[in-house]
Parts: C-alpha cells; structure tokens; sequence
C-alpha cells in the first residue's frame, strides 16, 4: 500500500513538475516575441487603470472647473503642470478621464466578450454535433446576421431600447455569437467521428456528457484565440457607439465619448481627440499583439481569423 | 453550374426574408412602436389613434405581413421627417455611398495588394516587417479616430483638402482613405499568405525548373493563383465598407445612406431607419451572390453544393 502511494507521489510530482516546465516553456516563448510583451504590458496596464482608478487619478474626473478649461498638454506654452495631458471643454483633467473611461471599456468589452462566447459556443456545439434542421436553423442565422452591417444595427436597436449598461452589453453580444459558432460546428464536425467520441457513444454515454465532457474541452483553445481576438472587436464597437452618443452617457467618461467631445474643439485645442484615440488604438494593437501570438502557441490553423 | 446558382439564389432570397424580419423587428422591440413613433408630447388618445391608423393593434404576423408586402413594393412608408417616401430618400442618397465605398475599395486594393505581394515575396526582409507592422496597424485604428485625426493633419494644418461635404475629388480623398485603411490592411495580410501559399505549391517550382525568369514565374503563375482569394476579400469588404460608412459618412458630414441612417435613429425617423438598413443589408447579399457566382468561373475546383 505504501509502496502505491509513493508512486502516486513521485508521479503527482512528475505532472507538477512537468506542468511547471510547460508554463516556464510558454512564458519564455512569450518573452521572445516583443509584440506579445507589449500586448501584455497594455492588457495588465489598462486593467490596472480600471481597478485601480480612484487612487491613480490625479484628478476627479468629472469635476469641472471652468477657469481651467482647455489647457493643453504639459510640454506646450500655457500649460499647467497639474494637468499632465491637459484639459478639456469643461475643464476636466483629460488624463484621470482616461483612466476612469478605461474602466467602461473594459467592463462593457468583456462583459460582451463573455456573453458572445457562451453563446455561440453553445450553439457551436449544438450545431455541430445535432446536425440536420437544429445546424440548418443556427447557420441560416448566422447568414443573415452577417448580412448586416452590424454598427447600423446595433445602433438602432440600441436607439430603440435606450443606451444603458445591460442593453449596450447584450446588443454587443448578441452581435459576436456567428465567429464563435462557425469555428467550433466545424471542429466539432471532424471530433464527432473521432474514435475517442464514437467509443462513448458505443459505451452509452448520453449525449449531454459527451457535449459538455468530451467535445467541450477539445474546443476551448479555439475559443480562447476567437475570444482574444474579439476582444478588440468590443473596444472599438464600443468607442465606436460612445462615440456615436449611443454608449454610457454623459458625464460618466468614455473613451469614445470624449473623443466625440474633442471633434467640436479640433480646430484650437488637438489633444482632445487626440489622446483617448491614442489609448484606444495602443490597447487593440495590444491585444491584437497578444492575441495572435496565443493563435500560434494554441491554434495556429486560424490565421484567416 | 446552374444547378448550385439556383441554389446560392433560394439561399440568398431566404437572407433576404430574414432580414426583412429583423427590421421589422427592431420596431416592434419595445412592445409599443406608437409610443416610439409618436413625439413625446402626444397625448394617450393620440398615441391610441395612432396605434389604431398604424394597424398596431393587430397580431405581430399580420403586421409583419403587411410589412413584408410593402417591402415587395418598395414602400416602406413616409419618412416623418422629411414628407417623402421612405426608399426614395434612401436611395436618393445611395450614390454618394457607392461612389465612396468603391473609391475605399480601390485605395485598399491598389495599396494592399502590392504590399501583400512584395512581403511574401521577400519575406521576413525589412519591407515585409514594414509591410505588416503598418497592417496591424491599420487594423488597430478605430475608424473614428483616423477620420478625425486625417482632418486635424490634413485639414487643419496642412489645409490641403477640404474636412467634410461632398464636392470634387479634393472632398473624396480623405474619407476614402478613412473608410478604406481597415480593409487595406486585412487584404494585405490576406493577401500576403495567400502568396505565401501559392509560392509552395509543385507547380511554381515546375515553373522554375522550365528555366522561366523569376519576373514570368511570378507574374504568370503565382499572381494568378494567389488572386482569386482577394475576389472573396472584395465580396466581404464590401459588407465591412458598407457598415463603416455609417461612421465615415458622420464624421465628414458626407451625404450618403449612413449618415441619413444615423441621422434618422436621432430623430426616431424610424421608417428610413428599416428602409436604409434593409437596402444596405441587400446589396451586401446580393454582392456576396455575385462574388460566389464569379468564384465558381475563377476556380472550378470549387466544391458546387
């Protein structure tokens, strides 16, 4: 008996060293490719924003102070050195908006993300492993939605049932489902036929069990690039309907938002719009960076993604 | 041949059925489209004549019939604002989105194409790192914030073309470019890998071996093969360009379909809201018919079913 529990500790400790090993393999691989390093840097850099906003923030980011409005960034004439990036219209310090503004990007991103994925997994596996009029029902679908030009549709909706939080994030959501449900039916379509499947199946094992125990964790790497890739999708769509006036309203500050602000105040004071598209496109190139590094260590036939 | 055309066509005509569906249902997503479409300071018995006249107390399928049976027509009712019928302001509008969108697609094209090319060709040289570092770029860059910034450059400093309107070639040059930059990257990258492939293949190596000069290989045999993905490219840019002209078109107050979209959701306008949709959702499907059909000419390998 003792004799069986020290193996079963030596090889516990083998698989945990082994384990330790591969993490050691990834993170040094990581550390080869600069772009993944700078994708991490902005991913760890905007989520530290969010949680941490209110101790970071130099200033209150809604607090205005008309006397201070428009100052421009620290390394022009007239600045202030209080306000790093400079004000805006309202004299609100630009800086602690962009770093409060990273906190509803993130929220609504991943929430959205989170969403789109649980749904189209769903539907993926369902698809791929029912088949006939279930896969017909989802693909169909999947064609008409992509016939849409989804910005215009979800504005509309989203014009139609009010810009809030819970809306904004299910109309996103609803938008990312068809990528999610392609790519895994069609990973599910070659697992189905594998013998590791057809031997359950002989076994009699019910079909719930073989979905979510045997065909699920087989597309989860897939899945985790689609999601690292959507990811950038969702900031932008976001920046893009706050933009537009369709996002978090007003005077909650958002990235689009703002830059929406700055339009008006482009011909005399250019860091209004400036700096929040700069930190948005600095993110999605981050994530962009990190994500298609992560396509290559998991899932490198999805280059066309 | 005819036989999958016909199919692609039903295909197609159910898309199409479904979209009309979701317009319709995008009126109808708070329970009470006569409260939507009535101003916000009509009394309740107006609303409920209103309601009445509309025919919105009737069963949602006899509605959506009825809605179906106008769209066949091409009447998708009176525009609230503008005293006209709903489809003659769109399509009155519709040339100006044509003529930008082709224009992006030809700046995507003519720039991507080339790049795409040059990096696979002389891969992991210089060019290429230059060539892709700039793509990822472009794809990272929300399309609002390279409008905005091409203005304050272009406009503002440089003064050398004009911020918004729609005029001559001088007022086309930066919204295409805006509208065009996401698409220019994807197609480069596509294009580059699609190259990349090509150059695998036996056959440009029996090309070689026949003592053909370098410039003949590529030109006769790899360009050829490389291109017929980018005809599939031009099918699905054409639904990214058409869904980015709605933020195009309101950034450079370029009066196309887009821009009276969004205009018509401020305005709750919302019969040319379901008439522009659903026209630029059916020209999407109908391009995507084209392209498949044009595919099957270009490559006969294509599996027909």
């Amino acid at each position: 008996m003792q004799i069986f529990e020290q193996a079963a500790k030596s090889l516990d400790f083998l698989t945990e060293e082994r384990r330790a090993m591969r993490w050691r393999k990834i993170w040094r691989k990581l550390l080869e490719n600069k772009g993944a390093v700078f994708g991490l840097i902005m991913v760890l850099g905007v989520i530290f924003a969010s949680i941490f906003a209110p101790l970071i923030s130099p200033h209150d980011p809604i607090l205005q102070d008309v006397e201070k409005r428009l100052l421009p960034p620290f390394w022009q004439a007239g600045a202030n050195p209080a306000y790093i990036l400079g004000t805006d219209h309202l004299g609100r310090d630009i800086l602690s908006r962009l770093i409060y503004g990273a906190r509803i990007s993130l929220v609504i991103s991943t929430s959205a993300v989170a969403f789109s994925a649980i749904l189209g997994t769903i539907i993926g596996l369902l698809s791929g492993f029912y088949g006939g009029k279930i896969d017909n029902i989802f693909m169909r679908l999947a064609d008409v939605q992509l016939a849409f030009p989804f910005i215009l549709l979800a504005i509309a909706i989203i014009a139609v049932l009010g810009p809030n939080l819970q809306n904004i994030i299910i109309v996103m959501g609803i938008t990312g489902w068809v990528i999610y449900a392609r790519v895994i039916r069609a990973e599910v379509l070659s697992l189905r036929e594998k013998e590791f499947i057809t031997s359950i199946k002989a076994l009699g094992g019910s079909n719930s069990r073989i979905i979510f125990k045997h065909l699920f964790p087989n597309v989860v790497p897939p899945c985790i690039v689609i999601i690292s890739l959507e990811m950038a999708r969702m900031i932008i769509m976001e920046s893009a309907l706050s933009f537009l006036g369709l996002g978090i309203q007003p005077p909650t500050p958002t990235w689009g938002g703002m830059l929406a602000d700055g339009r008006v105040y482009l011909f005399t004071s250019w860091w209004l719009a400036t700096f929040p598209g700069l930190v948005i496109m600095l993110v999605v190139l981050g994530i962009n960076l990190l994500g298609n590094w992560m396509r290559d260590i998991l899932d490198p036939r999805l280059t066309q993604l | 041949m005819k036989a999958y055309i016909i199919k692609r066509l039903f295909h197609s005509i159910f898309v199409l059925i479904g979209i009309s569906i979701v317009v319709f249902i995008i009126l109808h997503l708070t329970g009470d489209p006569a409260a939507l479409l009535m101003p916000m300071d009509a009394t309740p018995e107006q609303v409920a004549q209103f309601r009445q006249e509309m025919g919105f107390n009737d069963p949602l399928i006899v509605q959506y019939w009825r809605f179906f049976k106008g769209t066949l027509r091409g009447d998708f009712g009176q525009s609230f604002r503008h005293n006209q019928p709903a489809l003659s302001l769109v399509l009155e509008r519709m040339p100006a989105t044509i003529q930008l969108t082709l224009a992006a697609l030809a700046i995507a094209l003519i720039i991507a194409i080339p790049v795409g090319i040059i990096s696979a060709i002389k891969r992991n040289s210089l060019l290429d790192h230059l060539g892709m570092t700039g793509a990822l770029l472009g794809q990272s860059t929300p399309v609002f914030w390279l409008g905005v910034m091409l203005i304050l450059i272009f406009s503002v400093i440089l003064q050398w073309f004009p911020s918004s309107g729609r005029g001559g070639i001088e007022n086309l040059v930066l919204p295409a470019i805006t509208l065009g930059m996401y698409s220019m990257a994807r197609t480069a990258r596509m294009m580059r890998s699609s190259m990349l492939e090509v150059l695998g293949q036996e056959y440009m190596k029996t090309a070689k071996a026949k003592g053909l000069s370098p410039q003949m290989v590529i030109l006769k045999h790899a360009l050829k093969n490389a291109s017929i993905p980018v005809v599939t490219i031009v099918g699905m840019e054409l639904g990214t360009l058409l869904g980015g002209a709605v933020i195009t078109e309101t950034i450079f107050a370029w009066p196309g379909v887009g821009r009276l979209a969004v205009q018509a959701i401020y305005n709750r306008d919302y019969p040319v809201v379901q008439a522009a949709v659903f026209i630029l959702a059916s020209i999407f499907v109908l391009v995507n018919l084209l392209v498949d059909i044009i595919y099957t000419y270009l490559d006969p390998r294509v599996k027909l079913g």
